[in-house]
């Protein structure tokens, strides 16, 4: 019998009302997947989920970029949580895992050292006018997900099954690093077994790949990747994920960072020019999905309409393993109809 | 002056009387579990940047301990600040806290 | 009610010999043993560091003591309670309510409650209880009991086999900031015993630091490193993760080279350390005699070390910290001769 882990690492995930604070790069490279956790709660589960217009950056890029100090970043954290209290709400939903380690952290900071609380309140007051309640509840998207992934299992379409064979799909979780390694009992499953995102997939149908490196980091890093000089060390990172989980043939991966699933995605392409290597048999790459687009494909939803033709490595041939319906006419238009100019086609990795 | 063909080799040891250790000092007063190391390494064995540079936290750690500041700026500079590296400290030494406040005390120490 | 010398609480190794040393003097003993059969963890134990002794050989001689000496044996029960006995106003006896409910008194008490080994599942960067090629020392010494080693992988290569030191020992992530002290040795005489069942087998073994500071383990250190060819690396392996070939990988940082290195192997062992065993903690607990970690601590660790702070309770063995067998063993002497001492200058 295999010890469960996660079991011991169980969270407090707020069941209703939410505030939901967007990502900073979210919209930019999965743009239908903010949109597709909205109407997930709100058509779905019939959640109350508010979505702030006055929202803004909680300045984790910065911070982790080390060109925004500590206070400052309280500071634009303390302004989301006013927004929250202004609107009424309690239970805190950043988009973002670093975002959420961010809060997590200055949640930490707060409780251990009160004057670093009353010194932001000040700072806040005096730049804005304006007080804040701290949260009562700070759940990441995928901690919700996962509290109501066997509700929402009810209601989809599909199945992580391959359609002709009837085999459990493979699939490879990717947790952001600032998800739990810092504060482990603030994840579900901890930092060494997360639970959050196979717990998806085991819920849906799929199968869990375990791989050497299944915890190493994506490679992001902020600074790193942050300036070109040392864009490399982030891509080797990330090949060496791919080398390591190549050889368990893993149908897709899901991450629930914003710079994970796009550097899973994107150094596909770099690593396939660079190298002339790609991940899967067939030369296409391992499709990279945020845990909203996967759940949004598996509910029925327009693989178009969740963005996920915006990816690098082109969804179809999950698509078509799974037998989710897609009309590759409707692939490149836009919102009212229009054909939209297509991408160039990449040297190496097939689409 | 004669150019003899060779020149007095520079000694290599680390100096422990001469060297300037008010780095470590102001460190360990912001970040007091830095004391505790014991040099096992867990720290560098689960780091990520440690699998494709030559950062090491507890070489870093070392530098410190020992005056040796020429380098350190640059290694510090490689780390990401996950975290994982607390989390696997046996002596729970808060090795983020080390680098970052390592960091600033770097930055302050070389304007000097 | 009879009321006895002293009842013992815990029949391991610190027990029985105690029991032995006190019967032989003519007390009056009781003894209280939880498990159906006397020998405490001995029983789990093949071979002894450091020249290999037969844990059933001491076992039989303590057992043989206890055979030829007259006293009343407890087995298969558990103790609910140890009280100062109030009534009529004597203080100065114990009560002892057994796991059937019923009271018995003493004189004095011996506790030998012991210690226990640490749960591995708590390092969750092992994956112990998830790879089926992560075993434990105490399983590892089971299968060389049974003169077989398992190896769960499907390579058929000769197989690759890692010791992992201080897991749950030097580690304040689990809340242990001693050293178990055991380990390190039980780790080499284990290697040594792997070797020679699988000469082709490679061992290494990845350790913080090595403490080889009882008689005789530098001797046996050396000849595992020089005869039977065992790699010792000075580093903490940080995790450990599968592979196709159901086998694990182990990261480390080779801390002498100053460079990470990976390793992939057929079997891994634990090398668990040692906490209070759950009586221990409790009766430290309830008797309030506790020291950080739930082992009873002694009254003076430099010159009363078997009595406690309380009157006419005594503690030996491995309920106090972690020792090794010859130590609980003089140990247990030393707690019978305190005791024989306190009873005759209370008659």
């Amino acid at each position: 019998m295999q010890k469960h882990y996660w079991n011991e690492y169980q969270k407090e995930i707020a069941a209703d009302r939410y505030f939901y604070a967007r990502s900073c790069i979210r919209q930019t490279f999965f743009p239908g997947s903010e949109t597709a956790f909205l109407k997930i709660l709100q058509d779905e589960l019939g959640k109350d989920i508010y979505d702030s217009a006055d929202q803004h950056t909680c300045s984790g890029i910065g911070y982790h970029g080390d060109v925004v100090p500590f206070l400052t970043t309280s500071t634009v954290i303390a302004r989301l949580f006013s927004l929250m209290t202004e609107a009424g709400y309690k239970n805190y939903v950043p988009s973002c895992i670093t975002s959420f380690g961010l809060i997590v952290e200055v949640l930490d900071t707060w409780k251990h050292f009160p004057e670093t609380l009353e010194q932001t309140r000040e700072s806040l007051l005096k730049a804005t006018g304006r007080t804040f309640e701290i949260p009562e509840n700070v759940a990441h998207p995928s901690d919700i997900i996962y509290k109501f992934r066997n509700e929402l299992k009810s209601k989809m379409k599909y199945q992580l099954i391959e359609k002709s064979t009837g085999r459990p799909l493979r699939g490879v979780e990717h947790i952001g690093c600032h998800y739990a390694k810092v504060f482990p009992d603030k994840g579900v499953g901890g930092a060494e077994f997360p639970h959050v995102l196979a717990g998806m997939i085991e819920s849906w149908g799929g199968e869990v790949v375990d791989y050497p490196e299944r915890r190493h980091c994506c490679g992001f890093g902020f600074r790193n990747y942050l300036v070109q000089a040392n864009r490399g060390y982030s891509v080797s990172n990330s090949h060496k994920k791919f080398e390591s989980m190549a050889p368990y043939k893993p149908d897709f991966i899901i991450a629930n960072c914003p710079g994970c699933a796009m550097f899973l995605d994107k150094w596909q392409y770099t690593i396939a020019e660079m190298e002339g290597k790609t991940y899967d048999e067939q030369g296409r790459g391992i499709p990279v999905f945020t845990y909203e687009e996967l759940a949004g494909l598996l509910l029925g939803y327009d693989p178009w309409k969740l963005g996920v033709q915006i990816h690098q490595v082109q969804a179809e041939s999950f698509l078509d393993k799974i037998g989710i319906e897609y009309n590759p006419d409707e692939k490149y238009k836009g919102a009212s109809g229009e054909e939209l100019e297509h991408p160039q086609k990449p040297s190496v990795l097939k689409v | 002056m004669i150019n003899f063909g060779y020149t007095l080799n520079k000694s290599g040891a680390i100096n422990l009387v001469e060297a300037d250790l008010s780095l470590y000092n102001d460190l360990m007063k912001k970040v007091p579990s830095f004391a505790r190391c014991i040099g096992c390494g867990g720290c560098a064995a689960t780091c990520a940047a440690r699998q494709h540079t030559d950062f090491s936290v507890l070489k870093c750690n070392m530098l410190i301990r020992r005056g040796e500041y020429d380098t350190l700026s640059k290694e510090l500079n490689k780390c990401m600040l996950c975290g994982k590296c607390s989390l696997v400290c046996p002596r729970n030494v808060n090795t983020r806290a080390m680098i970052i406040q390592a960091r600033l005390l770097v930055n302050s120490f070389s304007k000097r | 009610m009879n009321i006895v010398d002293c009842i013992i609480i815990g029949g391991g190794p610190a027990g029985m010999e105690a029991a032995n040393r006190l019967t032989d003097q003519g007390f009056q003993v009781l003894l209280f043993e939880k498990e159906p059969e006397l020998g405490g963890k001995l029983r789990q134990w093949d071979k002894l560091f450091p020249d290999f002794t037969l844990a059933q050989d001491i076992l039989k001689m303590l057992n043989d003591n206890i055979a030829s000496n007259k006293l009343e044996i407890k087995t298969g029960n558990t103790i609910r309670e140890l009280r100062q006995s109030t009534d009529e106003g004597n203080s100065k006896e114990w009560e002892v309510i057994d796991g059937n409910g019923e009271s018995h008194r003493a004189r004095t008490v011996l506790i030998t409650t012991g210690f226990d080994f640490f749960d591995a599942t708590r390092k969750e960067e092992y994956g112990y209880g998830i790879y089926p090629n992560v075993i434990t020392s105490v399983e590892l010494e089971e299968q060389l009991k049974n003169g077989k080693i398992e190896i769960a992988s499907n390579s058929k290569n000769d197989p690759n086999i890692a010791f992992i030191q201080c897991v749950g020992s030097r580690d304040e992530k689990v809340g242990n900031h001693y050293c178990s002290r055991n380990c390190c040795i039980c780790a080499v005489k284990q290697a040594i015993e792997v070797k020679e069942l699988l000469p082709q087998s490679e061992v290494t073994c990845y350790y913080m630091d090595l403490r080889m500071f009882g008689q005789s383990y530098e001797e046996l250190y050396r000849k595992a490193q020089q005869e039977f060819r065992v790699n010792f690396i000075r580093g903490r392996v940080s995790e450990i993760s599968p592979t196709l070939e159901n086998r694990v990988i182990l990261k480390a940082e080779d801390t002498l080279l100053s460079r990470p290195i990976r390793a992939t192997v057929d079997l891994v062992v634990l090398m668990v350390g040692m906490e209070p065993s759950e009586t221990t903690a409790q009766l430290s607990k309830s008797l309030n005699m506790s020291d950080p970690y739930g082992y009873i601590a002694s009254k003076n660790s430099y010159t009363a070390d078997n009595e406690t702070q309380h009157k006419g309770l005594f503690v030996a063995g491995t309920a106090k910290r972690q020792l090794a067998i010859p130590d609980v063993i003089r140990d247990a002497d030393a707690a019978a001769f305190t005791i024989a001492k306190h009873l005759k200058n209370g008659k």
